[in-house]
């Protein structure tokens, strides 16, 4: 919270500039009743025509004034909350985008997600909603119970005696209230839960019959969310009427105690009159303060959150590491790291690339193929061991270099809502013959070609309006539009036929020879040309070397090997 | 979760049929709702009197000292009391009852919404978001149940409150509600101004938020990438655009919207100033009394609230309408088709399938299987290869019968499938799929799912057979384990496993496999290999092929591409023909 009063900080002139104006159309509304009662118990005994219209007059200059100032104010306050949000909002992506995989995995995408959507909503809200009404309700209660105090102390304290009553009932019904809130919060997740297993697991349900039985489990879950949802309601519907009889029983109380005031001379009927009025005002003020906590509640929430992306230090900072003299381009050195911290996803990795070489890695899902790629590009850090490019340690490579030595391909990549140029662009501006380069080679040229609009067509948001192969080949050609000096791609290949797949290879081999590659895939025939392979099995290497050596010296490999292709491997 | 920021704001398309539909919710519950009318009328009627009562207290108390008339005081003090609280009660008993009511029909909503949901045809899911339809069940139904617990109660009071105090004005003084001929044509012209200039800019707030949230999700989603091309600029500075858009677009919604409550306000301000004045003036001319005079300023109050709340409910009934329209559009899909009244049930099968000259599409005039035929013998095992995504589904869609052909037939055993119960058919099928499914409950209640009255035994049998017997024995509670989303570790393997052995449990003559393509780890997926030659044994099998080993065994390879069969055959004459198949599998050589 205190993050986000420092954003509205540089407003503050203008803040209360904004407030002092609101104040003033307050005190307008505030003097309305007054002149009323002003006007029967005073003006009117004297039955003078031109002073009833003089301070009808006046009243109607009140009107005015109340509106002029609250729309000025109102404005003057959507203004700063514009401005804040819009530079929380900045920061707070900005602060995302730089955020290290490691921090990502911890706050977790969909919370983030919702820290920069619903957080950053409910802020914009707050701050509009605070400056709007946080200053005219508490102006209108206060003022309102000092007015009603100077024109009728004793009064005033009949309607004062029951605002303990509707504070201690605001109180227990929302504590009795809140927890409901939370249980049919839970029911409702059972409920919605069944619903997406059934999403899920419709082939199953109706191969297996059992409609009927998820019918009678829905209906379970949706009598539990009924009956939770009707106990919530009905103990929140007490307020409203208790609150209403609580003003209207001090209502009656101020008539009656009105009448012996002014049967001993010491009060007038007007004055119970502008009472009256002065009820509702306080009323209202007092339903916009418990508005206002609750939102308060809310946006603080949100604004924590926010805050706490925000003040996340930066990780993976540039170390000073000697450098070593050596040929490889790539060398994994003893590398061995783990998510948790617990057990090792990688375990003694070792081995090292020669310019212009391939390295295939192959291996279950969960043995720790895409984590290789990732500790090299460094998303993480190693836990022991080094990773060397051209000799430099990883960690001692400035990030804007170290990331634009890769064309990388990530294992379910993303596709922007964009056109297919700038889906392969992807912001380098690069100039249209690498573009087109790039996706000759990558076998998304035939695809793009017969498009009406070509280059310049339209992906939608994660690309579902062209399939999976075509995916994956324009992803492959975003790789290669800037001629990287490290090629990775993994699993790039497995929507694309075995012929397709085979005529990319030819290429790769063909025009960007001098590539370094790293090829993660599920198809022994994708990686069965690499200068080496690594075969990995639960993070430790089990084998390394090539197809040929592979087959004989390592076992997995071979079996792998031969349930995908039969017998017919040294084809 | 604000209602403003996700999804646009979609329009009814036939209000009035959604309105009617919608009606005829509302009168399942006759009963109720007219005591909820009833009430809501009492209810408001004695708040009504309140004014008029205070009123005549004041005249009782008159304008000097010591002639109080207390006598009248306290009776008009005490009706107001017993009036008051008859009413606060009444409201309660109103919201009570209201929210009885109000949960029937989202109950029944609900219900409806998911019988038709489990009855509609596989392809629906294919082609519809999970979370789509999650936040039609949750979210819209939600959004219909607060306007119809909230807005129908307001309208109700609003035209009771908007008649009855006109009425008591009218009767107080008929020449000082002239007044209302000046302010009330005023705040109608400025309701109808604020919500036309309002709507389109709401809208665009809702739109412009939904973009920035749709480009966070993407980007946020792709970040690696992002961070591995190094464009983390370029990113900000879209955002910073989207941003700017967004909050431009609140502001202009806001700065507009801003002005409705001061306007409100001014009106009910300015009515008051001229009741005043002119009520001072009548007050002089001994046309109304002082406690008239206080009660008209109270019913002057009472009237002008609701028609200036008028443009809110209308807006909400706006987005409600549109929740229930797509509550009612899930409703009105079509479900599949009723089994013919003299079908027959297959009580067990041989395993025999024949396709005979089937011909099918999803779409009308889009036919993606042309004449097919083909035969497969008990125990024999169908091929299915071809690139992903190329439809192989489609196949499993019509031998299970979650689709019917549109011409030619299939046939079990010699029976056409239409003239059998599609349960007692699905009945004959195992399945096992690439995406496992398990739902969260016990390890015994999911492998059991498929069989009733399933013992332990049985169920201990087939997890031995499916190799998974030991793991289950190490988790915490064996059988009796708890499986959730977050809570055990088990491996994709051990999922695959489970599956295996439900389908295991199966007295089926027939299985659909879908072999799994994310290779788990080698040792594991021995096990699965073995545990799936077991299952499939003595069985006819259709299994979507991603191994060329299984496929080099099947009695019949079908080779699809774009949904289409285009190849059919045994291995060697599939190679000799020189087509697809032969070029798929030499490709992987070359």
């Amino acid at each position: 919270m205190k993050q986000i009063v420092g954003y509205i900080r540089p407003y503050f002139g203008r803040m209360t500039l904004g407030l002092l104006i609101k104040f003033c159309g307050a005190i307008m509304d505030l003097l309305l009743p007054w002149i009323l009662s002003y006007m029967i118990d005073e003006i009117v005994p004297l039955k003078e025509k031109k002073l009833i219209f003089l301070w009808g007059g006046i009243m109607l200059g009140c009107a005015v004034i109340s509106l002029v100032t609250n729309i000025v104010a109102n404005q003057m306050a959507s203004w700063v909350a514009r401005n804040t949000t819009e530079r929380v909002r900045h920061d707070l992506f900005s602060r995302i985008m730089m955020l290290s995989s490691k921090q990502i995995d911890e706050f977790t995408l969909p919370s983030l997600e919702l820290r920069l959507t619903s957080d950053t909503y409910n802020v914009h809200r707050m701050i509009s909603m605070m400056q709007r009404m946080g200053i005219r309700a508490p102006i209108l209660l206060l003022g309102g119970i000092i007015i009603t105090l100077t024109l009728e102390p004793v009064l005033s304290l009949v309607l004062i005696l029951t605002l303990p009553f509707i504070a201690i009932l605001v109180y227990s019904v929302s504590r009795k209230g809140i927890p409901m809130y939370t249980a049919l919060q839970k029911g409702t997740d059972h409920m919605v839960r069944i619903v997406r297993e059934n999403i899920a697991g419709i082939r199953v349900i109706k191969a297996l019959s059992k409609t009927d039985y998820e019918k009678e489990r829905f209906h379970q879950g949706n009598e539990e969310v009924v009956r939770l949802e009707k106990r919530a309601g009905i103990t929140m519907a007490l307020t409203n009427p208790m609150m209403n009889l609580f003003l209207n029983c001090g209502l009656t109380g101020v008539i009656l105690v009105g009448a012996w005031r002014v049967n001993a001379g010491l009060s007038q009927p007007g004055k119970i009159i502008a009472f009256l009025s002065y009820f509702t005002i306080i009323l209202n003020a007092m339903l916009s303060i418990t508005r206002m906590f609750v939102m308060l509640s809310k946006g603080s929430a949100s604004a924590d959150r926010i805050s706490e992306v925000l003040m996340t230090p930066e990780d993976l900072l540039l170390e000073e590491r000697p450098r070593k003299e050596e040929s490889a381009h790539l060398v994994f050195d003893h590398v061995s790291f783990s998510y948790q911290k617990k057990e090792y996803n990688l375990e003694d990795i070792h081995f090292s690339l020669e310019h212009g070489e391939t390295l295939g890695i192959i291996g279950a899902t969960g043995s720790g193929k895409s984590t290789i790629v990732s500790l090299l590009m460094r998303l993480y850090d190693v836990d022991q061991g080094e990773i060397r490019i051209d000799g430099r340690p990883v960690q001692s490579i400035p990030p804007e270099e170290l990331h634009t030595m890769f064309g990388v391909v990530f294992q379910n990549d993303f596709l922007v809502a964009e056109t297919i140029h700038e889906n392969i662009d992807f912001g380098r501006e690069l100039s249209l013959d690498q573009i087109e380069r790039a996706a000759a080679a990558a076998q998304a040229g035939e695809f793009i070609d017969s498009l009406d609009d070509g280059l310049e067509h339209l992906v939608t948001a994660r690309g579902t309006n062209i399939s999976g192969g075509q995916k994956q080949r324009l992803l492959v050609a975003r790789a290669l539009a800037d001629h990287p000096k490290i090629l990775i791609l993994d699993d790039s290949s497995s929507a694309l036929d075995y012929r397709t797949d085979a005529r990319l290879r030819k290429q790769l081999k063909e025009k960007y020879s001098d590539l370094t590659s790293v090829i993660i895939a599920q198809r022994v025939s994708s990686i069965m040309q690499a200068n080496k392979i690594l075969v990995l099995e639960e993070g430790r290497m089990i084998g390394l070397g090539t197809h040929e050596e592979l087959l004989k010296s390592c076992e997995v490999y071979r079996q792998i090997s031969e349930s995908q292709m039969g017998g017919n491997a040294h084809a | 979760m604000p209602k403003g920021p996700r999804g646009k704001i979609e329009k009814p398309q036939d209000r009035r049929k959604v309105m009617l539909r919608l009606g005829q919710y509302l009168l399942q519950q006759k009963g109720l709702l007219m005591i909820c009318l009833i009430l809501t009328f009492a209810s408001n009627f004695l708040v009504l009197l309140g004014p008029m009562l205070s009123g005549r207290a004041i005249d009782a108390i008159g304008t000097e000292a010591g002639k109080v008339n207390f006598e009248l005081v306290f009776w008009n003090c005490g009706l107001m009391l017993v009036f008051y609280i008859a009413s606060s009660a009444m409201t309660y008993l109103l919201s009570v009852l209201m929210i009885r009511f109000s949960q029937k029909i989202v109950y029944q909503m609900r219900r409806d919404v998911f019988e038709k949901l489990v009855e509609l045809p596989v392809g629906y899911f294919d082609q519809h978001q999970a979370g789509d339809i999650v936040s039609r069940i949750s979210y819209d139904i939600d959004t219909v149940n607060t306007s119809l617990s909230n807005d129908l109660l307001q309208i109700a009071t609003s035209v009771i409150t908007v008649v009855g105090s006109l009425a008591m004005m009218i009767a107080i003084s008929p020449v000082l509600v002239l007044v209302f001929a000046f302010t009330v044509p005023l705040s109608i012209v400025l309701t109808k101004v604020m919500t036309t200039r309002l709507r389109p800019l709401f809208s665009k707030r809702s739109s412009k938020l939904g973009e920035l949230n749709g480009f966070v999700e993407e980007i946020i989603g792709g970040q690696k990438t992002v961070k591995a091309y190094h464009q983390e600029k370029t990113m900000i500075d879209r955002f910073d655009q989207k941003n700017l858009e967004a909050v431009d677009a609140y502001y202009d919604a806001d700065y507009y919207g801003s002005m409705t409550g001061p306007s409100v306000s001014f009106i009910n301000n300015l009515s008051l100033a001229l009741i005043s004045m002119f009520g001072s003036l009548l007050f002089l001319a001994d046309a109304l009394t002082l406690g008239t005079l206080s009660s008209f300023v109270l019913y002057s109050r009472k009237f002008s609230g609701p028609i200036n709340e008028v443009a809110n409910i209308i807006s909400e009934l706006q987005s409600s309408m549109a929740a229930a329209e797509r509550v009612f559009r899930l409703i009105d899909e079509a479900p599949e088709l009723q089994d013919a009244p003299e079908a027959k049930d297959l009580e067990s099968c041989q395993g025999q399938v024949d396709v005979e000259h089937v011909s099918f599409g999803y779409l009308p005039g889009k036919t993606i299987i042309h004449d097919l035929n083909l035969h497969a013998d008990p125990g024999s095992l169908v091929a299915i290869v071809g690139p992903t995504g190329a439809g192989k589904t489609t196949l499993i869609n019509l031998l299970m019968r979650f689709y019917d052909p549109d011409a030619g037939a299939v046939k079990l055993d010699g029976y056409d499938l239409r003239a059998l119960k599609r349960r007692s058919v699905r009945a004959q099928y195992a399945m096992v799929l690439q995406d496992t499914w398990l739902f969260q409950g016990t390890v015994f209640e999911n492998l059991a799912y498929g069989k009733k009255d399933a013992t332990l035994e049985e169920v201990m049998n087939a997890a031995k057979a499916a190799h998974i017997h030991q793991t289950i024995m190490r988790f915490p509670n064996g059988y009796d384990t708890l499986l959730t989303e977050n809570g055990l570790n088990i491996s994709q393997g051990q999922k695959q496993l489970l599956t295996i052995a439900r389908a295991m449990l199966l007295d089926a003559k027939m299985l659909i496999l879908d072999e799994a393509t994310s290779n788990v780890d080698t040792r594991t997926e021995i096990e699965i290999q073995k545990a799936m030659r077991k299952l499939m044994e003595g069985k006819t099998c259709f299994v979507i092929a991603h191994r060329l080993s299984t496929i080099q065994n099947a009695d019949t390879i079908l080779v699809v591409q774009d949904g289409e069969i285009v190849e059919q055959g045994n291995h060697q004459s599939l190679l000799d023909q020189g087509g697809l198949y032969a070029t798929l599998y030499r490709s992987q050589f070359q």
